[in-house]
């Protein structure tokens, strides 16, 4: 709970039906750092997030964000406080505008989306800052499609700029590299390196290149359980974490740095 | 967007000058509240996909509730139909706090028992007339102009409609509709964004129950009585069969689908009997099957595929007209 750690859990459990899928994890993020979330599939890790974002209440254990509990909170609630999540599926409004998907996020702020009354042409003084957000990840000129028919990169990155929008605190991304090519991969850890600056970024990834080139911390979950937590080059020997990584996965763990 | 303007000018100048035709103006009127009704259910289907099976209770309590009023209360009538949409947006928002929380189906499934129990209510309650209905409902005046004249009503009625229409249109194109879009397309995104979206549903559930009653309070003016048949599971149903049919989603579809579903039923009554409610069931499935996106939505549709063959392959605007 000190205020170097602008998030903290404590014995955070969560069961299902009897099956306990996160098992008394107590994992600190320091302020300011990129913090890596690794563990084969099935270990838990988006089940963590869904906990910390409270898309899913614990069984047991506590949530402290800048030491404060808040593990009783509504999910929206914890979003407002600047602890903002994107998805392991790419997560965007695919039939609005790529314009429009940051504008949604951009107008929470202003406090007038209740008005039913009002022109939506009021929401017209956001667009500036929308642009600039688009333009940060590189999809200015796709700003008038349909989020729908962006290719697979670009709604990751158009997810980037949403969140973005919210000038969060701390970025929680479920995956981000997930399901691209080398050219995306690079482009995307880029994108994640430079919004990184003046934030926290917790990180699930399971590639290891760019865990490694980003990452300033790595926590390994496996089975609910965390099992070893360090910088890349401490967590990479630990024996115990080489034969969770079995296989294909060992390999890309030796070989990655 | 042009081509939608002028039809709705061109659709306002045929409303305005329909007496004029000799159109019965009653048919019309009677037309022109179900298309409300179908407006406001769509409102709430069509732009914040929430299924509602119970929309009825809205139409049929506004209709008791303003009926009472001027018949037995000696209500004018803008505060008799004023009360009526009050008392509905105040039903939805009982209905609307107990279910919201639900999702699909469990949600759709409340509405309608909540819809059954106001049912009860009416059949149960003395000031309804029970099976025979509350009869004799005056027509009264607005701004000293008698309503009793079916011209003079169906302006009034009309006006009431086409400015619940454009109120439609607003709600969907204000900052809230923007939200409520958000919500019917990813709603974990939307809440990740740190919207509380149950206050959005119940807001938008709230503002469609307000104008179904309204519906249901005009046209209880227009035929002078509030029956049962309003507040009955089937009436429900129809509602939703309207929306469908002329396009869930888009604005003009619901109104054209009440007229379709109304007239059939008032010309093939007569001719067939019961067997109206069979063909509209055939209707129903056909428009299931065959033309989901509804008529409306289909020629949309058609028209967005030959606009993107005209237009360079990866330039299509965002459009929703
Ligand atoms: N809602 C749920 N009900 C029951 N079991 C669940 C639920 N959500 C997750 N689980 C189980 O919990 C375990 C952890 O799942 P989780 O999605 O957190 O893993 P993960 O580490 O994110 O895996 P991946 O790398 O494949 O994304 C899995 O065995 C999964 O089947
Ligand atoms: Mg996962």
């Amino acid at each position: 709970m000190t205020m170097d750690y602008v998030l903290e859990t404590k014995d955070l459990t969560r069961e299902f039906k009897g099956f306990v899928a996160v098992n008394g994890v107590s994992l600190r993020v320091q302020a300011g750092s990129i913090h890596a979330l690794i563990g084969p599939n099935g270990a838990g890790k988006t089940t963590f997030f869904n906990l910390l974002t409270k898309f899913l209440a614990p069984s047991s254990g506590t949530i402290y964000y800048r030491g404060t509990d808040i593990t009783r909170e509504g999910p929206a609630q914890t979003a407002r406080r600047g602890l903002v999540r994107s998805f392991q599926i790419s997560s965007i409004f695919p039939h609005m505008s790529v314009l429009e998907n940051v504008r949604v996020a951009l107008q929470r702020k202003r406090g007038d989306s209740f008005r039913f009354w009002r022109s939506e042409r009021a929401l017209a003084g956001l667009d500036r800052r929308a642009m600039e957000l688009l333009h940060s990840v590189d999809i200015g000129e796709f700003a008038q499609a349909k989020a729908v028919d962006l290719p697979y990169g670009r709604k990751r990155a158009l997810e980037l700029a949403t969140t973005l929008a919210l000038e969060p605190d701390v970025m929680l991304l479920d995956e981000p590299t997930q399901g691209m090519g080398h050219e995306d991969v690079s482009r995307v850890t880029e994108l994640i390196r430079k919004v990184a600056v003046n934030r926290t970024i917790l990180m699930v990834e399971h590639n290891m290149s760019v865990v490694a080139s980003i990452a300033d911390r790595i926590s390994v979950l496996q089975r609910g359980v965390i099992i070893a937590e360090g910088p890349y080059a401490e967590v990479s020997r630990n024996p115990q974490v080489v034969e969770a990584y079995m296989g294909s996965s060992a390999e890309a763990l030796a070989g990655s740095h | 967007m042009r081509a939608a303007t002028l039809f709705y000018l061109v659709l306002g100048a045929v409303a305005l000058a329909l007496p004029l035709l000799g159109v019965y103006p009653v048919f019309v009127m009677k037309l022109l509240c179900f298309a409300l009704f179908a407006c406001a259910f769509n409102l709430l289907l069509g732009f914040s996909g929430m299924l509602s099976f119970g929309h009825a209770a809205y139409l049929g309590s506004a209709a008791y509730v303003t009926g009472w009023l001027m018949a037995t209360q000696g209500w004018g009538t803008l505060p008799g139909v004023l009360a009526g949409a009050v008392a509905a947006a105040g039903l939805g928002l009982v209905v609307g706090l107990l279910a919201i929380r639900r999702q699909g189906i469990y949600f759709a499934m409340i509405t309608m028992a909540l819809a059954q129990l106001i049912y009860f209510v009416c059949v149960q309650a003395p000031f309804t007339g029970g099976e025979n209905g509350l009869q004799g409902v005056p027509r009264g005046e607005v701004l000293g102009l008698t309503l009793n004249g079916d011209i003079a009503l169906y302006y009034f009625v009309l006006a009431c409609c086409a400015g619940s229409f454009l109120f439609i249109r607003r709600v969907v194109h204000s900052p809230f509709g923007q939200v409520l879009k958000a919500i019917r397309e990813n709603e974990p995104r939307a809440i990740s964004l740190g919207y509380d979206v149950e206050r959005y549903k119940l807001l938008v559930f709230v503002l469609s129950a307000a104008l179904a009653g309204l519906a249901g309070s005009l046209k209880c003016l227009v035929l002078g009585f509030a029956t049962l048949t309003d507040v009955q599971q089937a009436m429900s149903g129809e509602v939703i069969l309207m929306t469908l049919l002329g396009g869930v989603g888009t604005f003009f579809g619901p109104a054209l689908g009440a007229g379709i579903v109304i007239t059939l039923q008032e010309y093939l009554s007569d001719r067939v009997g019961p067997w109206v409610t069979v063909i509209l069931g055939a209707i129903f499935i056909l428009c299931v099957l065959a033309f989901r996106r509804g008529i409306v939505g289909e020629l949309q549709a058609l028209q967005a595929r030959r606009q993107a063959r005209a237009l360079s392959p990866g330039a299509n605007a965002a459009r929703d007209e």
